[in-house]
């Protein structure tokens, strides 16, 4: 089944994509903006503020899932020993500290009107600091082994080990008192977030789905001239 | 209308360094990405230019080799 995604067939693929993902990303982000910014209402407690969850919310949701895409690839590479496994996770790793880094600042910004406070030391918080640590580790994983065998098993250890705190982060707000509100969106229950502004949230959440697909694929076409390239030394 | 968007009740500021922090982020991912796909790139075509003519017929047996380098001259 895997042969059929080996990075050599896929190429003509992977390298022609990221212009048509750059120009619907532009158009869906525009969309996103235009509703997020100025035709969504306003929240009755939190007034404009809440329009920050158009940005915060999109970038964690991305974060934890790369970081589970990461876990679950690792776990596949020692299995199948794939090696096209540990690329893509090498790929995905980008786009996903940045959209967690995203989450903590605009997370931070919204907590001052909020809450008064620019950080607290509470569950979600801390939880989310620490898969930033965790993606951290991993990128500079990748950067400091040489042999690409040892990184490989060293940045799985660290995406399995790191796993473990996305179920944490998930259920932070409800295990333990936090100043994080308990989350307004759920796929088995219903949702506490109004339509006029989950319609913002899904295009917003659309629009970062597509950078980080973007980011994935030119990054993943870096690492494949790489590999050439070493190829062409071989000759 | 427009001061109402730039102000939002008050929150203006944390609501436009909230998305003015993810753009630019955004911005700066996507060149700095798109400077090492480039870089690499340009070494491989460094490095294909370098080849003798029987090494160069074997590179460009491969596809992959031949779509690097069709697409590294439309950058």
């Amino acid at each position: 089944m895997f042969k059929h995604f080996e990075p050599n067939k896929i190429f003509v693929i992977t390298s022609r994509a990221p212009k048509y993902v750059l120009f619907l990303f532009i158009i869906v982000l525009t969309i996103g903006l235009t509703e997020a910014l100025i035709l969504s209402p306003e929240d009755y407690k939190q007034s404009d503020a809440v329009r920050i969850m158009y940005v915060h919310v999109p970038a964690a949701w991305i974060s934890l899932g790369t970081f589970s895409s990461l876990a679950l690839l690792s776990v596949g590479s020692f299995i199948f020993k794939n090696k096209n496994f540990a690329l893509i996770s090498k790929s995905l790793a980008p786009a996903g500290f940045i959209f967690n880094i995203i989450a903590l600042v605009t997370g931070s910004i919204w907590g001052k009107p909020t809450w008064g406070t620019w950080w607290a030391w509470d569950a979600r918080i801390t939880s989310m600091l620490i898969l930033a640590l965790f993606y951290g580790m991993y990128l500079v994983a990748w950067r400091i082994y040489e042999d690409k065998e040892q990184a490989t098993k060293i940045t799985s250890m660290i995406a399995i080990l790191g796993v473990i705190n996305v179920p944490i982060i998930k259920y932070s707000v409800d295990w333990w008192n936090t100043l994080h509100q308990p989350p307004s969106i759920s796929i088995l229950s219903n949702n506490s977030i109004h339509t006029s502004m989950l319609i913002p949230l899904g295009i917003m959440t659309a629009a970062f789905v597509l950078f980080s697909l973007l980011i994935f694929l030119m990054k993943y076409n870096t690492e494949l001239i790489k590999i050439k390239n070493k190829g062409l030394n071989r000759l | 209308m427009i001061n109402e968007i730039i102000i939002m009740n008050g929150h203006g500021i944390y609501v436009w360094s909230a998305f003015s922090f993810t753009l630019i982020s955004f911005v700066t991912l996507y060149f700095i990405t798109k400077l090492q796909l480039s870089k690499e790139q340009k070494r491989f075509v460094v490095k294909f230019g370098s080849l003798n003519e029987e090494k160069a017929k074997i590179a460009r047996s491969q596809n992959i080799n031949k779509e690097i380098l069709s697409n590294t001259f439309k950058i």
